[in-house]
């Protein structure tokens, strides 16, 4: 398969700061990737790299093959979607729209019709002599969209493009995205720091953080299977408990528990354990199901979500966090009791700092 | 109180037009004592004035020059329609429209570069921009004329080139530099307000939406800073087309500008009448070209 964009040692200093560092990256044509990073982490520096508005201190960038180099912006195959969005305060909608075209010398009869069916795609036929500033939030989001995809760019980069928008309308748009990067088929770069935007919409998910690019993996390997602290920490919630590698399949947590996991790492490492809330289910003390790791310890906090409990779990190895369903057929656990909690091997994902 | 509005219970307090009037009216109070002192410098300075100059346009002479408030007619107007006025006004009208474009010309790179430096550059910058005003403008005007003078820095250059001696001094030359020079600041400050004040994300969207450098600037810089352009242009072209300090230092004698003569009408020529009719004209040609003006941009923007 040929990469949509192909990013080798790709560096980005501004004077002392190294923004980017040595960046190795292809995202396939089609994909939905979002870069996911803390603020500062460079996800936006790279996107601009992309779109010709920075270009690399080194390496290099290719879009379908072709090295970018020293290329500007307009002529570029791809088309950003801004933050701010960006929108023409001095154009109409329909000229916003159609700005790229006419840029391209198309013709007019034929921006018209484009531009139609464009604001017919994000449902905005009738805003079409509006201004921007006449425009909620989430309609000049969409503009902003319809505006990049008029030009039917190869890839769409969108820098955090739901920001600015309240919750409610930022789910619904999540998914109003994802639907239409269906639709369209081309390749959407996404720049966030909302790990569950990212989550939900992502096909893979490169996580940076201080310039460099930590992991790369699919929305549930990147859940299930983090291969650092920070990756671990950054997306969703988290135990992380210190523990020392005993041999290839026998760890040993703070506090002297034994456990098993699968790891290939050498005997006297010090590692970290890293469980999901959800991952852990506390029993009555002696009745934890076979073949799972377990610890013993103390409910201290117990919260009630709805559709979850959730308890605080003190135990040698420090306070686990723990989440169980709120289902009848579940018993719920009173602040105080003295119980185990226990996990699959499975999920217990070790890494290293 | 209603101004604490946090401990008021909601329920209690019932908002009557009777306490929304008197609520509008202390508003009101409050504001004519704030704006009172520029009121009475306005009318004292400006308003009284202006009606004194306007009642004076209609007024006659003795028979020895002076204003006499009677025998009220419209003998100053008639004279308007006079070919020495007409090219009094044309001279000045194209003079100001040409310092206008020059000092746009040249003011508009400069803001730009000011607008795209790091913040702590750009205050000194605008603050250079400024340095002009610490100094009087009539001593100013009065450097040109060592400047521009026949045995000035300008023509000594000339002359040590093999060049002929230039003489600038007392010509229109002399007078367009002069203005330029005194309000370019009038036009700088303006369009770099505009221009600081853009989104410059715009440009970025309009390069990525296939714009090069020159049709960016073009569609998108450009009628955006139109606000700057616009009150730069009026700031710059009203004073200059009554311009009178520095046509009367740096000019020739034999051009004169509408400022010189509305002022020889009410010093040397003692036909107050007439000079007031000249300063009603021009004064209401420049307010109806400048609500015009506004309205155009108004509604392009």
């Amino acid at each position: 398969m040929i990469s949509a964009v192909e990013l080798s040692g790709v560096s980005k200093h501004f004077d002392d700061l190294v923004a980017v560092d040595d960046l190795t990256l292809d995202i396939g044509d089609g994909e939905f990737f979002s870069l996911l990073g803390p603020s500062g982490c460079g996800k936006t520096t790279t996107l601009r790299m992309i779109a010709g508005f920075e270009f690399p201190t080194m390496g290099s960038l290719r879009i379908h093959g072709e090295e970018m180099g020293l290329l500007p912006p307009n002529k570029r195959p791809v088309n950003t979607v801004f933050q701010s969005y960006a929108l023409f305060p001095h154009m109409t909608i329909e000229q916003n729209v159609g700005f790229g075209l006419l840029m391209q010398k198309v013709g007019g009869s034929e921006i018209s019709e484009r531009v139609a069916r464009a604001l017919d795609m994000v449902q905005l036929s009738h805003r079409a002599e509006a201004r921007p500033d006449q425009l909620s939030g989430g309609q000049r989001q969409r503009i902003a969209l319809a505006r990049a995809l008029v030009n039917e760019p190869e890839v769409l980069l969108l820098d955090e493009p739901l920001g600015a928008l309240d919750l409610k309308l930022r789910q619904s748009m999540q998914i109003e995205l994802k639907d239409l990067q269906h639709r369209v088929g081309i390749t959407f770069i996404y720049v966030t720091h909302d790990q569950q935007e990212a989550l939900t919409m992502s096909d893979r998910i490169g996580v940076m953080k201080d310039g460099k690019l930590l992991q790369v993996d699919d929305p549930q390997a990147l859940y299930e299977h983090p291969k650092s602290r920070f990756v671990a920490d950054f997306i969703g919630e988290i135990n992380l408990v210190r523990a020392k590698v005993v041999d290839g399949a026998t760890i040993e947590l703070v506090g002297g528990t034994m456990v098993r996991a699968t790891t290939g790492l050498s005997s006297g490492l010090d590692v970290n354990i890293a469980i999901r809330p959800e991952r852990l289910s506390l029993n009555e003390l002696g009745e934890a199901p076979d073949g799972r790791n377990s610890i013993e310890g103390t409910v201290v906090r117990r919260v009630y979500h709805g559709d979850f409990f959730f308890y605080e779990f003190d135990t040698p190895a420090g306070v686990l966090e723990i989440k169980e369903e709120n289902r009848p057929s579940l018993p719920r656990y009173d602040e105080g009791s003295r119980l185990v909690a226990s996990w699959s091997p499975d999920a217990t994902t070790v890494v290293q700092d | 109180m209603p101004t604490d509005v946090d401990q008021v219970d909601p329920a209690q307090t019932v908002v009557t037009p009777e306490l929304e009037r008197d609520a509008e009216r202390a508003q009101a109070r409050r504001g004519l004592l704030i704006a009172a002192p520029s009121w009475l410098y306005l009318t004292l300075f400006f308003a009284i004035p202006l009606v004194i100059v306007f009642v004076y346009s209609f007024a006659s002479r003795s028979s020895t020059g002076l204003t006499v408030l009677e025998n009220w007619n419209l003998h100053s107007y008639r004279r308007l329609f006079d070919p020495l006025v007409a090219e009094i006004a044309f001279r000045s009208f194209v003079l100001a429209v040409a310092t206008t474009l020059i000092c746009l010309i040249a003011s508009y790179p400069l803001a730009y570069y000011m607008a795209t430096r790091p913040p702590r550059y750009r205050n000194i910058l605008i603050i250079l921009v400024m340095i002009p005003f610490w100094s009087n403008f009539l001593v100013r005007t009065y450097a040109w004329r060592v400047l521009l003078g026949s045995d000035g820095p300008i023509s000594q250059i000339s002359q040590a080139l093999g060049g002929e001696p230039i003489r600038i001094l007392f010509t229109n030359t002399a007078v367009l530099i002069g203005l330029v020079y005194g309000f370019l600041p009038f036009m700088v400050l303006p369009l770099f307000a505009a221009l600081d004040r853009m989104d410059w994300s715009l440009i970025e969207a309009g390069r990525d939406l296939y714009a090069n450098g020159r049709r960016a600037f073009l569609k998108i810089t450009l009628p955006l800073s139109m606000p700057g352009v616009i009150a730069g242009s009026i700031l710059v072209f009203i004073p200059t087309l009554g311009a009178y300090v520095t046509p009367a230092i740096l000019g020739g004698a034999r051009t004169t500008l509408l400022g010189d003569y509305i002022v020889s009408q009410f010093l040397s020529a003692r036909n107050q009448p007439f000079g007031s009719a000249l300063s009603v004209a021009v004064m209401s040609i420049m307010l109806l070209a400048t609500v015009i003006y506004f309205r155009r941009g108004a509604r392009t923007l």
